[in-house]
């Protein structure tokens, strides 16, 4: 047991080290990298630089300016607009469903994680199996039997619509992302609280918690932004305006005012600001979480 | 660390063993929370769409067992043909797009020091948003109108993209790789800063260059990264669904109607769910076929290193 204890951080260490030296040797220049790296960053950076400035523009100073130029008279205008258009409770329900999955959808896919590495035994063995299995279940698939329980259930056009099958779809992942992390948990800890009278329930709040909690932070944020940016949902099991989440309303918004290419430009970047500010925020955990054990 | 792993089981099973066994009984229920919405909202749907594909339901009224009339319309429907078609189009054709740029890219994010904060601050803002608000803002700036074409008058970028069935499944080619390939080119990058510098400094003594360095060994050590990107690009693109739903809701003539898009109009704007579900039995089928030909593709040892033992 000690040996493989020891080896793990030996390797890791090693493996830093190594990229840290890696690193010099890649100092001669890598042209062809450089160019598409450059090449691609301005494909990436000119369409969110001319939704930025025309957002700004006036709907009728849009059509005779340099589309490239920022308006000489910028307007907030169309922002307003938007806001007059019910943003506040469109992102107030996109916030109410986004928290109200993700935080019980990583809750409950931590306390299977752990259950998972902790325990042992054919039925954990089974269900791990199931949440692996469900990697592989496409959501669009599923739709219409959800639409019918959904229906059934008496949750048509409520948030809690939208919130219950994304928790569900939030679970195979996540499960598999905590679970690595929770069996890299040294079991000599895990004993030591054994020792120390903890139950199992202590051990999980007390000792796992706080150790996987960056794997937690990650998972949280990407599944965060993957039920924030959630179209199919909203769009199947909601049909009143008052339950819109963002990206519906977003959709509603332009073609209500498709004519008005601004206005429709700064509904799509007021949707997207709450996730610039945490990805300014929290850069370096947003990047991993976007990434989560895919290059683990 | 191979000495490690192979002498754990022998001193494991002295202390293990008793402990995991006193507390499986009082583990087993923690997953119950989990177990219990995901089969309600995941596994039991997936049954019942199998269920579905035998009845007829409008999406309202009663449902009714039909047997196998909604697959014999479903597979005689010429529709499915062309559907899985565009699908299998949007899948070669956006794996073709992303991959060589994404290592390309993954290769130089991993080397370049410099300006790599900040260009990862912007490199990464298309992941921020959602398909929908990607596919408002490009149809957009696409306008053959008003978008950035004809204001800058230049002819090639005004044109009818979304109008013309080829031009519209390559504007929905090249959103699908604005948005994801920075992604995949993340993912090689963690790959690649893996592989061990030992080697590049043993053939950069051979003189092998740059490019040689590339091929005999970047791209080899990236086959298991490739396979994971490769699934995450083809699952993606065969799930394609709000991006096209927003951007030409399958138009123009079908071009871009994907399978998923498929199953979306025949359900819930043709009203008729029975068929729906068969075209969402093919989905989970295709998902089904595509995911073992990777796993196929990238061999045995595939397998651990998902499942992360």
């Amino acid at each position: 047991m000690a040996t493989q204890a020891t080896a793990k951080p030996a390797a890791r260490a090693g493996r830093q080290s190594s990229s840290g030296s890696r690193r010099s040797s890649t100092e001669r220049k890598n042209w062809l990298g450089g160019a598409f790296g450059w090449l691609w960053l301005l494909v990436v950076l000119i369409p969110i630089y001319w939704i930025v400035i025309t957002s700004f523009k006036s709907s009728a100073g849009y059509f005779g300016t340099n589309p490239l130029l920022p308006s000489s008279t910028p307007t907030l205008d169309n922002y307003k607009l938007v806001l007059e258009n019910d943003f506040a409770r469109y992102f107030m329900n996109s916030v109410i469903v986004t928290i109200g999955a993700t935080v019980p959808a990583v809750l409950v896919s931590f306390m299977a994680a752990f259950a998972i590495v902790r325990g042992a035994g054919r039925w954990l063995k089974a269900v791990n199996a199931l949440f692996l299995m469900g990697l592989a279940i496409p959501l669009q698939a599923t739709i219409i039997p959800i639409y019918l329980i959904i229906i059934r259930g008496g949750l048509y056009n409520t948030l809690g619509a939208l919130i219950l099958p994304s928790i569900a779809f939030a679970i195979p992942l996540t499960v598999l992302i905590l679970s690595n992390f929770v069996r890299d948990v040294p079991n000599e800890l895990f004993e030591a609280m054994r020792m120390d009278g903890s139950s199992e329930w202590g051990t999980m709040w007390r000792l796992a918690f706080p150790l996987t909690r960056p794997a937690l932070v990650t998972v949280t944020i990407y599944q965060g932004l993957q039920i924030w940016n959630g179209f199919l949902l909203p769009l199947i099991l909601t049909d009143r305006a008052d339950l819109r989440v963002l990206p519906l309303a977003l959709w509603t918004f332009q073609g209500q005012y498709s004519v008005n290419i601004p206005a429709v430009l700064a509904s799509v970047v007021l949707t997207t600001l709450p996730i610039l500010v945490l990805y300014v925020v929290g850069r370096r955990q947003l990047l991993s979480g976007l990434t989560a054990g895919f290059s683990k | 660390m191979s000495t490690s792993v192979r002498t754990a089981p022998s001193s494991v099973p002295a202390k293990v063993p008793a402990a995991a066994h006193t507390s499986t009984g009082r583990l087993g229920w923690l997953v119950l929370p989990a177990l219990i919405i995901f089969v309600a909202f995941a596994v039991v749907p997936l049954i019942g769409v199998f269920v579905l594909s035998f009845t007829s339901w409008d999406g309202i009224g009663a449902i009714s067992f039909t047997g196998l009339t909604s697959w014999t319309a479903v597979l005689t429907d010429p529709g499915l043909p062309h559907a899985l078609w565009v699908t299998f189009l949007v899948i070669v054709l956006s794996w073709i797009a992303q991959t060589p740029l994404s290592i390309l890219l993954g290769v130089f994010i991993s080397g370049h020091q410099k300006y790599r904060a900040l260009l990862a601050v912007l490199f990464f803002l298309p992941l921020l948003l959602s398909a929908a608000a990607v596919s408002i803002a490009y149809k957009a700036l696409l306008d053959p109108n008003f978008g950035l074409g004809p204001g800058l008058n230049l002819g090639f970028l005004t044109q009818d993209w979304l109008g013309r069935p080829a031009l519209a499944m390559g504007v929905v080619i090249f959103i699908i790789a604005w948005q994801w390939i920075p992604f995949h080119s993340l993912i090689y990058q963690g790959a690649i800063r893996q592989i061990p510098v030992s080697m590049y400094e043993a053939s950069q003594l051979d003189g092998a260059g740059r490019v040689r360095q590339f091929f005999s060994i970047t791209l080899p050590q990236l086959k298991n990264t490739m396979i994971t990107s490769s699934t995450l690009m083809i699952v993606g693109s065969l799930t394609t669904f709000d991006l096209i739903f927003v951007l030409t809701q399958g138009g123009p003539n079908d071009a871009t109607r994907v399978l998923a898009l498929d199953m979306y109009l025949t359900g819930f704007r043709a009203n008729q769910m029975g068929l729906a579900s068969a075209i969402a039995v093919i989905l989970v089928v295709v998902g089904l076929i595509l995911a073992q030909l990777l796993q196929r593709i990238g061999g045995k040892d595939r397998n651990s290193q998902l499942e992360g033992a």
